[in-house]
């Protein structure tokens, strides 16, 4: 079996773990990145989409041309890469065990820093009845049956779910000279970005059927047609109002959620995301181990994964030096709870008892959030009981677009002002709404 | 080529014929109507060996499962099959009729069911089953009934079976059947076999084949049963768990799979159609319900997908396991209900008797290969085997399905295996690739790649089962060339 040491490991070599292992690197630490796949990228390898890097490199970018910008920088900066080779296991003393074809490699790390990405629901989850033929695919897995292996996965499309990689695929499938039929979104708005909607739907005429769902599929060998029909508030089918369409493919882009197998197995507790507990450090439960990019919470913009991930980089070679980074399991915590309006708030927990000389290292307090709904005028609000912590207008929010906020002021001031038995609640507020009486959803 | 014997179907009752055949000197054909061992009945059951106890007094179905429940050890440990004696419980609730668990304690008893117990003491029931309902004032403790994978069961045995030179044809449904005087013809659309005899164990079409064969004696009807298969969760319940039954339902049980896996189901059915294994809202809905009574806490956003199997009653509502009345090297092995699984290793050798009371001179080899290669599970092997085993043979070193952990080396063992895989859903039902919570979202693509390498067939012509089951509709330059060209 072979060995390997290294100061900072990184599972996945997605555009979380290149740009965590080059703020690692520039910290001067030894870095590995291990990926199962056979190239860098991660999914930005099958989004030959425009629309990646606006903030973080001014440009619009492919997925893979702005994959490529960092994996230029990873192969020259001394970083080292293991591709085609799978983690499988993280032990509670923080043993990694990988494979490749080589055999099994043990790597013993300083720090760990999870960016395994997310992976798709499926059918399943959401329980569509009807048979179980041939043409019921992901979106992500069509994206690669189209955009990598050329191979066309049916003629006639129905998506279920207005997820971002469903609309992009009803596009790439009409350039590709297939028919979109609809979108079919069980929301009364659709849960992927405006901009989507817009430049791949609507561009090219595709329906987009809201409040609907899927009620059956039909084809005992290859899908023949689906039933779909509308649905109350409660996500309740309306009998009367089932519409048979004639498809030989559905494809399913009912979200995306944390890929946490190994996080599990690590012992690492989890959250409402499914991916890790953090704190404000991104480190999760396990000493050493920290967490960034769509294995934390599925991000839409892949400069905020950028963002995101530099700073679980830094935090990890920081950890390797030997610094003491509080984990999200120590006794100095505060709760941040999600409050009226909101999915959740990633960090999940704020550890109190830092060290002065390393909040200035740690960076700044950066929280991040997705609302239940769309909404309209309203404030995002934080609080530590009747203290407000935060507060900023929002002419719109959607779940769709994930909210981030930093704490202006000092974070030493920040961090006394907390309170270790007031959770602190982040939350929506309607703008015209009298202070004190909020709704509940 | 004359066979001496040709079975019809290849569920768990034609693969374990088929396997005890195997033992004598004889030439035997198993002839399927789809793409694989296991895919109709077979393949969509609660996999359950019953206890024994519950089949009405009298019936085949009682012989056979009480017979058939300790047959399990040996061949499970011959052919390397995961079984496990689990143990079940009928959960008694508060308004339940309890003579009926009494009932079927004494049922248990007469029978000889090894373990069979009432459990009155709620704190003991609540220790070995700790999330059943609160509700639980009594339960029937059966600790010989047990769970297998049927298909796993049914794989296995095709295996064995072809190891010991039995013939497996699939895609060939038997469409017309000729009496000769001293052998049959019978009539597949792409060819024909001759066979001396013909087992009938084609599961819900089984009145068809004996109508084809000139038996007009029973007919076949379908009734659907439902399920709700949930993500693995290893010890959330340790036991099968039934309901009491009421008049109007056998009650719908939670259970845990061999792989780990819970499901909940199956609801009770009666349709007209063979076909229709369709799930539908009001049978998962009833599943649901069910499933909470005995377990409230169970988790359905663990749900990783749905199915349903139908059951082949037949018109006398008991096995039919006999030769033909009016049809001579004719045997039927029909109406394979629940508790049909259970059952399947008696059947088979309830059916050699009846070949030897028919005056067939059965000869056994000396030369009958009891045992299988053991399948190599790269997930059970600690991590130095793991290390030796990709350092003889790379392929275990690639991950093809990251959420059941199945390497490269073991999709192609599945191929490669005797009566080996042909298609997506052969791999997945052999190895457990794409039966994971992504059901194949990540792996598909990968199988579909080894299978066209292995079988030396272009990429879209890779089919999930059946011909009509391909994934792809040509390469997508071709297809807009297409397009374009009709537009
Ligand atoms: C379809 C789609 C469209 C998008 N469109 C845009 C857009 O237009 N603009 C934009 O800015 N952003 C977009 N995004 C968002 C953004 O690009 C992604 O959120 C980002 O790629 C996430 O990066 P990641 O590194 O966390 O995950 P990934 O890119 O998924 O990388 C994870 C990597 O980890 C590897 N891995 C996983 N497990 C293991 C293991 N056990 N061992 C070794 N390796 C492992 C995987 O193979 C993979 O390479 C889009 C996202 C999606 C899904
Ligand atoms: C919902 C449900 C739950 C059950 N639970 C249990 C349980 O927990 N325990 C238990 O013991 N039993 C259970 N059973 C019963 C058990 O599944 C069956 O008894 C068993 O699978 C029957 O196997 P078989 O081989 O007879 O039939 P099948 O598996 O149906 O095999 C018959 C085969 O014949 C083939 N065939 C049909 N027509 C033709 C033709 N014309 N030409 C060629 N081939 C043909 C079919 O394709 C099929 O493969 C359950 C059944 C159902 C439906």
């Amino acid at each position: 079996m072979l060995q390997r040491e290294t100061d900072v490991a990184i599972i996945g070599g997605g555009p979380a773990g290149l740009a965590a292992a080059v703020e690692a690197r520039n910290h001067g630490c030894d870095v590995l990145i291990i990926e199962r796949d056979d190239s860098l990228g991660g999914i930005l390898q099958q989004c030959i989409h425009p629309g990646f890097g606006l903030h973080e490199f001014d440009d619009e970018l492919a997925g893979p041309e702005y994959a490529q910008r960092y994996i230029d920088v990873v192969e020259n900066g001394g970083i080292d890469v293991l591709t085609n080779t799978m983690v499988l296991e993280i032990t509670p003393t923080k043993d990694l065990y990988a494979i490749s074809e080589n055999g099994v490699i043990n790597i013993i790390s300083k720090s760990i820093v999870l960016a395994m990405g997310c992976r798709e629901r499926t059918r399943g989850a959401i329980k569509i009845p009807g048979y179980r033929p041939t043409g019921v695919y992901t979106a992500g897995l069509a994206q690669r049956f189209v955009n990598i292996e050329g191979f066309m996965p049916g003629t006639e499309f129905v998506i279920l779910g207005s997820g971002d990689i469903g609309m992009i695929m009803a596009r790439r499938l009409t350039w590709e000279g297939a028919t979109v039929h609809g979108v079919v979104e069980i929301q009364p708005y659709p849960s992927g970005l405006i901009r989507n909607k817009v430049q791949c739907l609507d561009d090219y005429n595709i329906p987009l059927y809201l409040s609907h769902t899927v009620v059956r599929v039909h084809g005992k060998d290859r899908v023949t047609g689906i039933t779909i029909s509308k649905v109350d508030e409660n996500w309740k089918m309306i009998p009367g109002t089932e519409k048979f369409i004639n498809c030989d493919t559905l494809l399913l882009s009912v979200g995306l959620i944390p890929e946490n197998e190994i996080t599990k197995k690590a012992g690492a507790a989890l959250s409402r995301t499914n991916g890790p507990v953090v704190n404000q450090f991104l480190s999760t439960t396990i000493n050493g181990i920290f967490a960034c990019g769509n294995v934390l919470q599925v991000h839409d913009l892949v400069d905020n994964v950028a963002v995101e991930a530099k700073k679980a980089g830094k935090l990890a070679a920081l950890y390797s030096k030997g610094v003491q980074v509080p984990t999200s399991m120590e006794k100095q915590i505060v709760r941040v709870s999600p409050g009226n309006g909101v999915g959740y708030v990633i960090p999940n927990v704020i550890n109190l008892d830092v060290k002065e000389e390393f909040i200035e290292k740690a960076g700044s307090m950066r929280f991040s959030l997705r609302v239940r709904k769309p909404m309209q005028d309203i404030y995002i609000k934080m609080r530590s009981g009747q203290k407000e912590l935060y507060k900023k207008f929002h002419r719109y929010v959607r779940p769709s677009e994930m909210i981030i906020f930093k704490i202006k002021e000092s974070i030493k001031d920040f961090l006394e002002g907390l309170d270790i038995d007031t959770p602190i609640e982040v939350y929506v507020e309607p703008k015209n709404k009298q202070p004190g009486k909020r709704e509940r959803d | 080529m004359l066979h001496d014997f040709a079975i019809i179907g290849a569920g768990v009752t034609g693969t374990a014929i088929a396997r005890e055949l195997s033992k004598y000197r004889l030439n035997v054909v198993v002839i399927e109507k789809l793409s694989d061992v296991a895919t109709e009945t077979s393949k969509a059951n609660s996999g359950i060996v019953h206890a024994g106890y519950a089949a009405p007094e009298d019936s085949l179905k009682a012989e056979m499962n009480v017979l058939g429940n300790p047959l399990f050890d040996d061949i499970c440990k011959e052919l390397y099959i995961p079984f496990e004696r689990v143990g079940s419980f009928v959960v008694g609730v508060a308004g339940d009729n309890f003579d009926f668990l009494e009932k079927e304690l004494q049922n248990g008893l007469e029978r000889g069911i090894p373990g069979i117990e009432i459990i009155k003491d709620v704190n003991l029931i609540k220790k070995m089953e700790p999330r059943i309902t609160d509700d639980v004032e009594m339960v029937l403790h059966a600790p010989s009934a047990g769970i297998i994978s049927p298909f796993g069961l049914a794989i296995a045995l095709a295996e064995s079976a072809t190891i010991n030179g039995v013939e497996f044809h699939y895609n060939s449904p038997v469409q017309n059947i000729e009496d000769m005087g001293n052998f049959y013809i019978i009539d597949c659309p792409t060819r024909s076999f001759q066979a001396r005899h013909i087992v009938n164990a084609a599961g819900l079409f089984a009145d068809e084949i004996s109508r084809m064969a000139g038996d007009f004696s029973f007919t076949i009807s379908p009734r659907k049963g439902e399920y709700l298969l949930l993500d693995k969760m290893e010890g959330f319940i340790n036991h099968v768990l039934f309901p009491v039954p009421t008049k109007k339902s056998k009650g719908i049980l939670v259970s845990p799979t061999i792989d780990g896996n819970i499901f909940l189901g199956p609801n009770a059915k009666d349709q007209e159609s063979k076909i229709d294994n369709s799930t539908t809202i009001y049978g998962l809905e009833e599943v649901v319900q069910g499933g909470r009574k005995i377990v409230p806490s169970i988790p359905l956003k663990e749900t990783i997908t749905n199915f349903a199997g139908l059951r082949a009653v037949s018109d006398t509502n008991d096995f039919i396991i006999r030769a033909s009345d009016n049809k001579p090297r004719l045997f039927h092995a029909a109406g394979i209900q629940s508790p049909g699984l259970s059952s399947c290793l008696a059947i088979a050798k309830r059916i050699i008797e009846i070949i030897k009371e028919g005056g067939v001179s059965l000869e056994l080899k000396d030369n009958f290969y009891r045992s299988r290669e053991k399948p190599i599970v790269f997930k059970e092997l600690n991590w130095t085997e793991r290390d030796q085993l990709i350092k003889e043979d790379p392929a275990f070193g690639n991950i093809v399905c990251r959420c059941e952990t199945i390497t490269e080396g073991e999709i192609v063992q599945s191929i490669t295996r005797p009566n080996g895989a042909r298609t997506v859903d052969g791999i997945k039902f052999r190895t457990r690739a794409g039966m994971g919570r992504c059901q194949g979202g990540f792996c598909t693509p990968k199988v579909i790649k080894i299978l066209s390498r292995e079988l030396d067939l272009e990429e879209d012509e890779i089919v999930k089962r059946e011909a009509r089951t391909k994934y792809f509709y040509g390469h997508t330059k071709d297809f807009r060339r297409h397009k374009d060209a009709t537009a």
